[in-house]
């Protein structure tokens, strides 16, 4: 009967081709903004992985521990024989080397007397790097509100409010004042080659961002880094890959009871992430559902007129004398293979259509103007498992609840009045 | 009955008090030996931190008690760093930026150079008397070395520590052991003061181990090599222009 059936549908477009169309469309729409739901919601988690966490993180035990504080005496050693060695290891991520450092900001006047200093947040990444990707990383390119990113050495970004605090202009001296990684003072003059919006408060009034080799020379710290942190070549934070390598990883040093030893925490168990991570899930799991309720309910709809609009042919098939349940069990069987067909198909351009998108996204920094660092510029949809299979909820069980409410009129049909309802 | 039980005991508490000397004669006795008009003061500051210790010398000048100069002579990331302070301003040059800069507010109470001191704690050299009120509040033993415990409790409102314990060594007045307080009563400082010499008339500790409690290691000795009171500093350390000198 199946393959009956399959010939009538592909024979009769009239009777398949419009449900298939409906149906496609309703899934496409359904695993596309799901998979797009759920990238935007994960964009807390995204901006936290580009400037705190990355998707995983290695520290020193030690420095692990007070992390907040940013004990460089705590830092990581011998870092550059680390890095090629997770790169090595773990080639489906990027490794970026990065130094916080805390301190003082001083900018002189003309005399060289204090003008004005406040506290200050220290950044340093590779910026001189084309491979490293840390410069789009943290967008600062769509954040810069005057001057130029870095370009050589003893030249510094710093927050736009905080220039403006301190009344500095592009080309003027400031000087840091802070404590080296063996605890000795140190002081180092940067040229201020641009400003930046980094778009939170704090950062703004006080951040300055250095190339990693300035921070090297300033802190003492000769191929050391405070953290090293890896990204998803895909972009987007996958807890259970991160997992696998954390463990990966760690497992090399579970031995070893070296308070310096490096330890690797993935985006979840870093800044209390886990929480947020399971609301994410959570919110995106709703609205998953309200969506797939939505068109479940329109392709129910569909399914139900289908079954209207054939009244006239279970009339005359009943008058020929097939039976009741047979019709009805015919009219199931083709809502199923309707219903699978347009699944397919629209799981099919919903799938590449996220995956689109998570690779490229949409790049919106064109429609914004004054981006800060902290807002992304390109919206990315994110591809989780579950899109495999939700489409099919409203594709094929929708369909197929809807043709068989319709067809429960089969069962009100008379073959006695059947010539007079036909008006033949 | 009554009058009779109070004047039976009244001797025993006249007693009792007179146990314990005046705090405020402590206080000024322990102040007889670590103040002076002036000091010059060579310095070793052993830094010890959680990948090793480091050792900082320094020469320092001090006229009264709002005037300091301080010159790190060793080793070469510190070499030519100097700090002035004047009154409550405190001034540091580097000699690899060739800039002066002043210090004020919170962050006089930042570490020095990465030791368990703050800037506050070294520019701290007024008076105890002048500072706080004392009351005598027990008797201890530190290494073979009978003290009275004294608690101070502040009397200025710009004083670094709101309250302080100290362990009064009761032959030569020197502190022993102090420990000093926040507002709040959190524990924030421990000092430990050791190998106490005679210098002319007075007693003075060379060595003083200083404890953050808020943070974990060993803590910072300061471990003076020599020093000399009363001496004739000339006025030209004690300005700016002596820092880039």
């Amino acid at each position: 009967m199946i393959k009956f059936l399959v010939k009538a549908i592909l024979r009769d477009k009239n009777r398949s081709l419009l449900p298939i169309i409906v149906i496609s469309i309703g899934v496409f729409l359904t695993i596309s903004l799901s998979g797009y739901l759920r990238g935007v919601m994960g964009d807390m988690i995204d901006q936290t992985a580009r400037f705190e966490t990355g998707h995983l993180k290695v520290m020193t035990r030690a420095y692990a521990g007070n992390k907040d504080q940013m004990p460089n005496d705590l830092a990581l050693l011998g870092v550059n024989e680390l890095t090629q060695s997770l790169r090595k290891e773990f080639p489906n991520y990027q490794w970026v080397e990065r130094i916080r450092f805390g301190g003082l900001i001083d900018a002189p006047d003309a005399e060289g007397e204090s003008k004005g200093q406040g506290p200050s947040a220290g950044l340093a990444i590779e910026l001189f790097s084309d491979n490293s990707g840390e410069v789009e990383r943290l967008n600062i390119p769509h954040s810069i509100v005057s001057g130029r990113i870095p370009q050589k050495a003893k030249e510094a970004l710093i927050g736009d409010e905080f220039a403006r605090k301190l009344k500095l202009d592009i080309g003027d001296e400031i000087t840091y004042l802070g404590t080296t990684m063996n605890g000795s003072m140190t002081m180092e003059s940067f040229t201020i080659s641009g400003t930046v919006r980094f778009g939170m408060a704090a950062m703004d009034k006080g951040a300055v961002i250095i190339d990693i080799s300035d921070a090297r020379n300033m802190l003492d710290m000769e191929n050391g880094a405070g953290e090293i942190l890896g990204f998803s070549d895909e972009g987007v934070y996958f807890d259970e890959t991160a997992k696998q390598t954390e463990q990966a990883f760690n497992a090399y040093y579970a031995n070893s009871n070296d308070t310096f030893a490096p330890v690797m925490f993935r985006l979840r168990e870093q800044n209390n992430m886990a929480n947020y991570l399971d609301y994410v899930d959570s919110f995106a799991s709703m609205f998953v559902v309200i969506f797939v309720i939505i068109m479940s309910v329109v392709l129910w709809n569909t399914g139900l007129i289908g079954g209207l609009r054939r009244y006239q042919e279970f009339g005359i098939r009943l008058a020929l004398g097939e039976s009741k349940g047979h019709i009805y069990r015919t009219l199931l069987t083709e809502a199923v293979l309707v219903g699978i067909l347009g699944s397919l198909a629209g799981t099919s351009l919903g799938l590449a259509a996220v995956l689109y998108l998570q690779v490229h996204g949409i790049d919106i920094s064109g429609m914004m103007s004054g981006t800060t660092m902290m807002m992304p510029s390109v919206l990315r949809a994110k591809f989780t498992t579950d899109l495999l299979y939700i489409g099919f909820i409203p594709g094929v069980a929708a369909m197929v609840a809807g043709n068989m409410l319709s067809g429960i009129g089969i069962y009100k049909r008379e073959t006695a009045t059947l010539f007079k309802e036909l008006e033949v | 009955m009554k009058y009779l039980v109070f004047l039976m005991l009244t001797p025993g508490l006249l007693m009792a008090q007179q146990y314990y000397p005046n705090a405020e004669v402590i206080l000024q006795k322990v102040d007889d030996n670590l103040t002076s008009t002036t000091k010059v003061i060579e310095s070793q500051m052993v830094i010890h931190g959680r990948r090793g210790s480091r050792t900082v010398s320094s020469k320092g000048y001090a006229q009264g008690f709002n005037t300091s100069f301080t010159e790190y002579l060793s080793p070469e990331r510190e070499k030519g760093t100097k700090m002035l302070k004047l009154e409550d301003r405190l001034w540091i040059y580097s000699p690899s930026t060739d800039r002066t800069i002043q210090l004020s507010g919170h962050m006089l109470k930042q570490s020095v150079m990465g030791s368990d001191l703050s800037y506050e704690d070294m520019m701290e050299t007024r008076k105890l008397t002048e500072m706080y009120n004392a009351t005598v509040i027990g008797e201890e033993t530190i290494d073979g070395r009978k003290t009275w415990v004294l608690e101070l409790l502040a009397k200025v409102v710009d004083a670094s520590y709101e309250k302080r314990r100290m362990w009064i060594d009761q032959v030569r007045f020197i502190p022993l052991q102090e420990e000093l307080f926040a507002k709040s009563g959190q524990l924030l400082k421990k000092t430990v003061l050791s190998d106490v010499a005679r210098i002319g008339a007075r007693w003075y500790p060379k060595k003083i181990n200083y404890k953050d409690m808020l943070k974990e290691g060993e803590g910072t000795d300061f471990i003076i090599t020599d020093i000399q009171f009363d001496v004739n500093i000339p006025d030209y350390i004690f300005t700016k222009a002596s820092l880039k000198k």
